[in-house]
């Protein structure tokens, strides 16, 4: 397969000098569902803003799907549907509209832009919605709009910065079966999020940016793997006053007396519970704390930060 | 992208264009209709009747064409600037930075959308001027291609001032401070020849006194400057102003980081 992006020495800097992306390398797969993970500022948006050419580069070279956007920048954007972070369509305009202009502006005639606007304007639940103007759709539906529209022309690379952000629970659910749903049809996904949970339950592969740099790229599974100690939280029969001393295990009670146990990689989660039996402790449910990919992530980041900030006050140092 | 996706694209956004401004038909069509008709009744027919003649001609014969002209010109001018700077404004102007539509194209969709509502507001004006007098074209060719050239021009004119502004401030100052007084002084309401000398002179530096005075040639075959100077003109300010245009949408000046 080949790849869908390939991303070498990467820079921006703005007008007012601020270095956005300190030369970054990225190569996703044909077909993956793979996703940009930072803190907010980490250079994710410039990213993929400069690869969807709505943000000038300072150096490097992109490359979609083998087609460098220096030099064959107008392949390069037939194979790229975008979803940005903000609403950007014209809040006055009909829904049914919006999608077949922006299929005319890839070349597609109109019979043919408006098959291809019912397809994914039922798909995404926006059919009953067509002749409504988009500023009367809820901010839901306005986010599903916006991937109707950058699907309109069929890309092979689909991009997300922050899809569902601000969409309740059940209906995030239902982008996710969809997004899933066209990746296996092939669509190659790029997305970002601030809901870790989503980057764990969609993507293979994941890429962690911080202050321009990557920090780390590599697949879900080996990230997750680095996790070497994973939390769970357990619901007690009988309320506890303090919490019970387990052999070789950290214990505490959460903020709602429920008893949290850390379990190291290696250990036994059994053992956990023979100890907890021997003490007449009875436990009627169990959870796991935390998405292991946000505490990863956390953890990850402020790695990065305690390790600029050392690197800022040694070059303070060598100057003093 | 193809010459047909190409054509696709083009029609795409003229099409838009002229949805937007039909839509909004109050604010787009209707006012110059009434204010060219207030020009008509007050101008020609009241205070006109007392003038006489100017340019051999009855004073609401004079003025019609320059009326026509004036109103082409601001509709023009007005259609792009207003509509490529609220794309910008609201962003959806990164649904066509994300797509392979080249600029050149952007460029004359644009142009052709704002021409389609200078025109079209021509032909209202003209219409409505035909209750007050009567039009005996001398020249259609001179007409035609007078008041097509001018069109593109102040729709490239509106493309550049939406390109360049920040702020809707900075869309309705060039209309009012540069475009609105340099079509009084161009010689809509008078003949130039009525100027002191010194007055002619300036009055010959005003790139708006060529156009009107070419569309007035067309239509009643009196003019106060030579027709092919003006045209000439008038076609190298497109090329310059179409060059600036392309430049900066090749930088993405205002539209991209």
């Amino acid at each position: 397969m080949s790849n869908a992006l390939e991303i070498a020495g990467l820079t921006k800097t703005y007008g007012d000098g601020f270095q956005a992306l300190k030369g970054i390398d990225l190569t996703v797969r044909e077909g993956d569902f793979f996703a940009l993970l930072g803190p907010n500022g980490a250079g994710k948006s410039t990213t993929l803003g400069i690869v969807c050419s709505l943000v000038n580069k300072s150096a490097g070279t992109v490359k979609v799907f083998g087609h460098d956007i220096d030099t064959d920048l107008s392949a390069a954007k037939v194979n790229l549907g975008v979803v940005p972070q903000e609403f950007n369509f014209n809040q006055f305009e009909k829904v049914f509209d919006i999608v077949t202009t922006q299929a005319g502006y890839y070349g597609i005639p109109l019979r043919q832009a408006r098959v291809s606007a019912e397809k994914y304007l039922r798909k995404l639940g926006l059919w009953d919605k067509r002749d409504t103007p988009a500023r009367m759709l809820s901010g839901g539906m306005k986010r599903r709009l916006m991937i109707a529209r950058a699907l309109v022309h069929e890309p092979r690379l689909l991009i997300l910065d922050e899809p569902t952000a601000g969409v309740d629970i059940e209906l995030r659910r239902s982008m996710w079966a969809f997004l899933e749903e066209i990746n296996r049809e092939g669509t190659t996904i790029i997305l970002t999020t601030h809901y870790l949970e989503e980057a764990e339950a969609l993507c293979r592969n994941i890429a962690i940016i911080d202050h321009g740099l990557i920090l780390r790229n590599t697949s879900k599974r080996e990230l997750l793997q680095q996790l070497h100690v994973e939390t769970f939280v357990l619901d007690t029969a009988e309320p506890l006053e303090g919490a019970p001393g387990l052999d070789g295990f950290v214990t505490r009670l959460d903020d709602e007396g429920a008893l949290e146990v850390d379990v190291e990689k290696g250990q036994s989660l059994n053992r956990v519970f023979i100890e907890l039996e021997g003490l007449g402790i009875r436990v009627v449910s169990m959870r796991t704390k935390a998405n292991r990919l946000e505490e990863l992530f956390i953890r990850m980041v402020e790695e990065n930060a305690v390790a600029n900030k050392s690197a800022a006050a040694g070059a303070k140092g060598a100057s003093a | 992208m193809k010459t047909s996706a190409i054509l696709t694209a083009f029609n795409t956004i003229v099409i838009r264009e002229i949805r937007r401004f039909t839509r909004i038909w109050p604010q787009t069509l209707l006012p110059p209709a009434v204010t060219m008709t207030l020009y008509f009744i007050i101008f020609g027919n009241l205070i006109g009747s007392r003038i006489g003649q100017m340019g051999g001609f009855d004073y609401m014969s004079f003025i019609v064409p320059g009326l026509i002209m004036m109103s082409v010109i601001t509709s023009s001018y007005a259609n792009v600037v207003s509509s490529f700077f609220s794309m910008k404004f609201q962003r959806s102007i990164e649904e066509l930075l994300v797509s392979p539509i080249p600029n050149w194209v952007i460029l004359a969709g644009y142009v052709t959308g704002g021409m389609a509502r200078g025109l079209g507001i021509g032909v209202i004006v003209t219409l409505l001027s035909l209750a007050f007098t009567r039009l005996e074209i001398h020249h259609l060719g001179v007409v035609v291609v007078t008041v097509f050239l001018t069109s593109a021009l102040f729709a490239i004119g509106g493309f550049i001032n939406a390109m360049l502004a920040t702020k809707f401030d900075d869309i309705s100052i060039v209309p009012t401070f540069v475009l609105t007084p340099l079509t009084y002084l161009g010689g809509v309401f008078y003949s130039i020849q009525l100027l002191p000398e010194f007055w002619q002179g300036v009055s010959m530096v005003n790139p708006i006194l060529y156009m009107v005075n070419a569309f007035r040639y067309g239509i009643l075959g009196v003019s106060d400057v030579n027709v092919y100077v003006a045209l000439g003109m008038i076609l190298v300010f497109i090329v310059l102003l179409a060059a600036v245009a392309l430049r900066l949408l090749a930088r993405g000046k205002g539209i991209r980081h």
